[in-house]
């Protein structure tokens, strides 16, 4: 293990920072998709609207996607502990955002592909379910990390799950839920805004102004509530960062302000939430200002924010167990082995630069407004 | 322990979900080829119906493609879901090359494949060639990534358990990446899509020319097709073979199983051409090839292949040997600093998944009586019969496709492809034939793994998640409703698209009817 370049403890929080970049990546260009499909019955009135809007998402949106499929496989890569405890304890909310997500590729390729006015509108309510559902769904998934999840681990360290899916709809996650939508369909909006014309992109102004306004308000919300009002968890034993992945071997208790200890440890934490809330600024702004990359860019400011701030306020912690706090998974304790970790650093190092250029050049060249005309000329169009 | 209701629903809904998957895999890996050999001709001698074919396959490729997409999201999370102590007991392992699938391939594949729909017109002819061509090569790794994680399962070399973490761990990433199973399974498999691209455009282009109509596009296309079929139908036959052979090195179980050998036969071993059991269960009457077996499998004249009731002898051997491994992690779980007890489990613990087998009928491993080694034992058995057929089914199609490829080929080289009418008709009645193939393959290889979920490390029955049965009857219910609603409007729209034929409405990004069609330099970007 000594000829491995980097410690294990470095490995582990680069892991913990790379995950949450594939999160915000995600958020970020998957978010953009999930967004239009949330506004598609809304910002889109007329069939031909629609269409444009399915071919402004149709070029990228199944790379946007890979960073999903990708942050799933990178938490059963570096964190397994995680992967087995959140996707089976979270059983029925994953197979709702999954039904969902199911509805997108065949909606985006199908729906067209017949002029039946039914036909197509059960595609449209199909892809506005596959934006909507997983939007909120993820947020409120991402809720219940502060609250803990109801499970237990024996002695080989396997699960068992005292929660159900409507245990999930505390208060505190349905908000945490809104933000998560709130911040997509803003994202959705700018894009909507900024590469289609006339009414449909004034409705999306509309829209976004709002939906970022409502961000504001839903995350400043949710951070009081989560800082001041829910009880959060604390480790209390000494972690060896070092050590074996056994997620047994620590104390942890759960009580009033713990969630605000990282932010007293450092203070310039602080920053990274305010940055958000200025991204959603910026986006309202730039959408009433018809700037066309302002919005884009502070609406994914405030998802990098918003993102951030939760794994920063949650660290060390990626699941907090509420029945038995000291089987908690973090960081430290529920990671791949030291050399998975290092291998799969130096193969995501080598790759992801390499996805950035390709994924840059398919935009530049898919760049432009989208008009009717444009659509109808291309008869592989959605 | 979980409860082996659900134990049976959720392996239900991953061979459900994985079958459905794999309805359309192999049609994006063939497919995906046959298109970019045909992008090449178009761009090489900018012959315009070698883009409408492109483009026309193309267009089923994408109906097709949102359909594996569709399909493949759920398997990215559902061994978390419903396989949570497999997730933590190998995730260390079997997590790394599902990553390397979307950084490497999956990414590269859903990236591009816009821009090969989208990009006609705003692409120089070269560089759509080139997304063509880097889409067929991202599904392609993709699958390469994919049975390095499933090879690893059959044969699970590179990585050993770690008393401290309770799981495995990696121990030599190259030795899991370059696992000889997963190598064979690769091409075999990457093989069995291309042979089902072929058939697919030979069948439906066979339908035009008895229809009479887009002869052009459908006579190049049988040519294209007959050949790159002919090429990997010879592949998958004799890299399938490559794969029994390894198998012998690690799954001699699998290998008596689907050969119904109850008995060690003496080398060199004959192939049973086909059986019909007996009332214990065991063949009564069978035709054999005599040696045939044993070439195959050993590559050799002299070596044995064990029989089934000869390698359960052995497994109880193993297991009994796997309860000193356990009573030794027990020993480490209570006194983590006793060196003694971890080097008498470094000696065993290669045999530690067999003790789990006792985990069925006993939670404390370490009291296992003889009779319940026996039974665990007995357990190492899979069904036989089930695997008995599939194997000669897939087998008979496999040899089909040479013979059927082989004609294609002759008749396209003295093109003679419009008739003889009957040869047309083959040709589309045997459009179903690599679906059955390779949903049997796969049948093959995963059920004749049971009653491993790892073979020797993990019991499929230990690994699942302690769901609800109402959970599981929640989610096997949408699935498959879902998924089959998906399936008849993606056949209705396929069948659509096929009797609409190739669309004539193409007319962006070309040079005007009246220009002479010229090689690449005279088509400009749009």
């Amino acid at each position: 293990m000594s000829s491995i370049p980097l410690d294990y403890e470095a490995v582990r929080l680069i892991w913990w920072a790379l995950l949450g970049i594939l999160l915000i990546g995600f958020a970020i260009m998957g978010g953009r998709d999930l967004g239009i499909g949330t506004l598609l019955p809304f910002v889109a009135r007329t069939d031909e609207e629609r269409r444009i809007l399915l071919n402004l998402a149709g070029p990228t949106w199944e790379g946007n996607q890979v960073w999903l499929i990708v942050g799933g496989a990178a938490i059963f890569a570096a964190f397994p502990p995680l992967y087995a405890v959140s996707f089976s304890g979270f059983y029925v909310a994953m197979i709702a955002i999954l039904l969902a997500l199911i509805l997108r590729p065949v909606g985006f390729k199908y729906r067209s592909k017949l002029a039946d006015p039914r036909w197509r509108a059960t595609w449209d309510w199909a892809l506005f379910i596959g934006g909507f559902v997983p939007s909120l769904v993820f947020g409120v998934a991402v809720g219940n990390l502060f609250l803990g999840a109801p499970f237990r681990l024996d002695d080989t360290l396997r699960t068992t799950y005292e929660g159900n899916f409507f245990l999930l709809l505390t208060p505190f996650a349905l908000l945490a839920g809104l933000v998560s939508l709130a911040m997509l369909v803003t994202q959705g909006a700018t894009v909507i805004a900024a590469r289609t014309e006339g009414e449909m992109a004034e409705r999306a102004r509309n829209y976004g102004r709002w939906a970022a306004l409502a961000t504001i308000v839903l995350f400043a919300l949710g951070g009081v509530f989560a800082l001041y009002v829910l009880n959060g968890y604390r480790v209390t034993s000494v972690q060896d960062v070092f050590g074996p992945s056994n997620p047994l071997n620590k104390t942890v208790v759960f009580e009033a302000g713990a969630w605000r200890a990282n932010y007293g440890l450092f203070p310039w934490m602080f920053a990274i939430p305010l940055l958000s809330i200025v991204g959603s600024f910026i986006a309202w702004w730039g959408l009433g200002a018809r700037a066309r990359l302002a919005p884009i860019l502070g609406s994914s400011v405030a998802i990098f924010g918003i993102i951030t701030t939760a794994g920063l306020t949650l660290f060390p912690f990626l699941l907090p167990s509420s029945v038995d706090p000291n089987v908690s998974l973090t960081l430290w304790d529920s990671s791949s082995s030291h050399l998975t970790l290092f291998t799969m650093l130096v193969a995501t190092a080598f790759f992801l630069p390499i996805i950035l250029v390709y994924t840059a050049w398919v935009f530049r060249v898919m760049r432009g407004p989208v008009t009717a005309e444009s659509v109808d000329k291309n008869p592989n169009a959605y | 322990m979980v409860d082996p209701l659900v134990v049976d629903l959720s392996r239900i809904q991953f061979a459900a979900t994985a079958m459905y998957h794999f309805l359309f895999v192999p049609l994006t890996i063939g497919l995906s080829f046959i298109m970019a050999i045909m992008e090449s001709v178009y761009v090489m001698t900018g012959r315009q119906v070698w883009r409408k074919a492109t483009i026309f396959w193309g267009t089923l490729f994408g109906i097709n493609f949102a359909m594996g997409v569709a399909t493949g999201i759920v398997m990215e999370f559902q061994f978390g879901m419903n396989w949570s102590y497999y997730s933590h007991y190998v995730g260390d392992v079997f997590g790394a090359p599902l990553a390397m699938e979307g950084l490497m391939a999956f990414f590269l594949e859903a990236t591009l494949i816009g821009l090969f729909f989208f990009g006609w017109d705003r692409l120089k002819p070269v560089t759509h060639l080139i997304v063509t061509w880097a889409v067929a090569f991202g599904a392609n790794f993709s699958a390469l990534w994919i049975l390095v994680a499933n090879g690893w399962m059959q044969n699970p070399v590179g990585a050993r358990f770690n008393p401290d973490t309770m799981r495995m761990e990696i121990t030599d990433f190259m030795e899991v990446v370059f696992n000889s199973v997963a190598q064979a399974k690769f091409v075999h498999t990457v093989s069995a899509g291309y042979v089902c691209g072929s058939v697919f455009v030979l069948g439906v282009s066979a339908f035009y020319l008895l229809r009479g109509r887009h002869i052009e596009l459908a006579k190049r296309s049988i040519v294209v097709a007959a050949s790159f079929g002919l090429a990997s139908a010879l592949s998958v036959v004799v890299l399938g073979d490559e794969s029994g052979y390894v198998a012998t090195e690690h799954q001699k179980m699998k290998i008596a199983a689907m050969e119904a050998m109850y008995h060690t036969e003496p080398a060199p071993a004959g192939l049973t051409l086909f059986a019909i059991p007996g009332a214990d269960g065991r063949p009564e009457f069978e035709v054999k090839i005599p040696w045939v077996l044993g070439i195959i499998t050993t590559r050799s004249f002299d070596r044995d292949l064990p029989g089934i009731t000869e390698l359960t002898e052995h497994a109880a051997l193993r297991i009994a040997n796997g309860i000193e491994a356990y009573k030794s992690l027990q020993a480490i779980k209570a006194d983590p600093e006793d060196l003694v007890a971890r080097a008498e489990f470094d000696k065993r613990q290669q045999d530690l998944g067999y003790a789990l087998l006792v985990k069925k009928y006993r939670p404390d491993v370490e009291n296992a009586t003889g009779e319940e080694i026996t039974q665990a034992a007995l357990d190492t058995v899979p069904d036989v019969w089930p695997l008995f057929w599939s194997f000669r089914i897939m087998v008979a199609c496999g040899l089909f496709f040479i013979g059927f490829f082989a004609l294609w080929f002759y008749r396209s080289a003295v093109r003679k492809i419009e008739k003889p009418r009957w040869l047309l008709w083959v040709a589309v009645a045997a459009l179903p034939l690599p679906w059955i193939a390779i949903e049997l393959g796969w049948l093959v290889a995963e059920y004749g793994r049971q009653p491993w979920v790892v073979e020797g490390v993990l019991p499929t029955f230990y690994a699942a998640s302690g769901l609800k049965v109402s959970d599981l009857v929640i989610s096997l219910t949408f699935f498959v409703a879902l998924y089959t609603a998906l399936i008849v409007v993606e056949l209705f729209l396929m069948v659509k698209t096929i009797k609409a034929g190739p669309s004539d409405r193409f007319s962006f990004g070309e040079p005007p009817p009246s220009a002479p069609v010229e090689p690449v330099t005279a088509v400009k970007a749009g």
